[in-house]
């Protein structure tokens, strides 16, 4: 069932155009890399499917609801409850320990404070970090945070997660860790994740590559709608 | 790869027999070629030749497959100078994908150039994720994924410059017919 949809969305930055009518399906579960190289508007597609950016023109759908035209206040909401959205760094709040961070999406959601540590510990282990609940990021390698915020971006098992560059600043090795991570806990949640990467070796994780060139889908592109080698899924 | 260098290094742990010796390697090394048994017992040969390996015993005398070979003093002080001499970069570009392109550049135009570029980016990128679908196996092996990661990083350099030299394939066509 297709979950997300993008109809021919339009965006600009003043005179800039970031995308041109690009148009797209994610189904439940997959994993979808958007690739391209740098300005071609991979970043502004993500936000604009995850209802940070209103598209100037063109149509974003959730779950057959036109979520494009919905209020701030809505879509916010929207976020908090039904997606999970990643970046590449600075994202945990620096005042609180990392399993106050990855329990906020459930505080936020209502969810009651002593079930909300419980899951966020339960979140932080799945990342191999459950002994760094009480710390706070400063207290943390890179690596750490970015675990801690991986899991909170899962922690309120989203229909879709969002994620930009999410191992960009990481080495190698515990950007693979992360990812393969990821990618196993949203597989078995059938969470569907839009991955934002330049990297092929980062996409190559993704059940399906769209090609952005200069805000428009590459039909010419690489890997453009071809399945993952061997069918999986 | 130097098969009699891992061969002797199997046999660093103790003697074994030419079918335990072709097992190991299939297992350590597993995605390289496997190896042929009768390579391991040519190579056991020269490596007895040389005086590297000796004969630790024969469970039957029914063919060379009973026979246990075990390192000699000589193939252990070969194994060490193997394991402390560092491999020199290669020092030549001299891979088949730079040299289709320079010919498709002298022999045709830019376009049969960059849609060799393209159909060769589109089959790495297919083995980039067959291969990464076998890391990301909760079953693979730490071996596996070694090995795995090994054949990644070469395919992802070879990615980025089929990459790079499609932007750049068009000046490089006017700098080979100026």
């Amino acid at each position: 069932m297709t979950q997300l949809q993008a109809r021919g969305v339009v965006r600009a930055y003043g005179p800039t155009p970031a995308l041109r009518g690009v148009t797209l399906d994610v189904a439940e579960g997959e994993i979808v890399a958007v690739t391209g190289p740098s300005g071609c508007g991979k970043s502004t597609l993500l936000h604009c499917l995850a209802g940070i950016l209103r598209p100037d023109a063109g149509e974003v759908t959730w779950r057959g609801h036109r979520i494009d035209t919905w209020s701030e206040a809505a879509r916010s909401r929207l976020r908090r409850t039904e997606f999970g959205v990643l970046f590449q760094f600075g994202q945990l709040v620096a005042e609180l320990t990392a399993a106050e961070n990855v329990a906020l999406p459930l505080l936020l959601a209502g969810t009651g404070r002593r079930e909300a540590r419980t899951a966020a510990l339960t979140w932080l282990e799945r990342f191999g970090v459950a002994d760094l609940a009480d710390l706070r990021p400063g207290e943390m390698s890179g690596g750490q945070q970015q675990r801690c915020a991986t899991a909170r971006a899962l922690v309120t098992e989203p229909w879709v997660l969002f994620a930009d560059e999410p191992t960009g600043a990481l080495d190698t090795l515990t950007g693979e860790q992360v990812l393969t991570q990821l990618v196993r806990l949203a597989r078995e949640q059938r969470t569907a994740v839009v991955l934002v990467t330049h990297e092929p070796r980062i996409a190559a994780y993704a059940d399906r590559e769209i090609v952005l060139r200069d805000g428009l889908v590459d039909h010419t592109g690489l890997g453009l709608d071809v399945p993952l080698a061997g069918g999986a899924r | 790869m130097s098969t009699p260098h891992v061969l002797l290094g199997l046999l660093a742990g103790g003697s074994r027999h030419g079918y335990e010796l072709k097992r190991a390697h299939d297992q350590r090394l597993p995605r390289a070629r496997p190896l042929a048994f009768g390579q391991v017992y040519a190579t056991l040969g020269r490596l007895e030749r040389d005086g590297l390996v000796a004969t630790a015993g024969q469970d039957r005398a029914s063919g060379p497959d009973r026979t246990a070979y075990e390192l000699t003093g000589e193939g252990r002080a070969t194994l060490d100078r193997w394991l402390s001499a560092v491999e020199p970069p290669m020092p030549y570009v001299a891979s088949t994908l730079f040299a289709k392109v320079v010919v498709a550049l002298l022999v045709a135009d830019v376009d049969r150039a960059r849609s060799y570029l393209v159909a060769q980016r589109a089959a790495h990128t297919a083995r980039l994720r067959e291969l990464t679908a076998v890391k990301a196996d909760p079953a693979a092996t730490l071996s596996d994924v070694v090995a795995a990661d090994f054949a990644i990083a070469h395919l992802d350099a070879d990615l980025r410059w089929l990459h790079t030299t499609l932007g750049r394939v068009a000046d490089w066509h006017r700098e080979v017919h100026p």
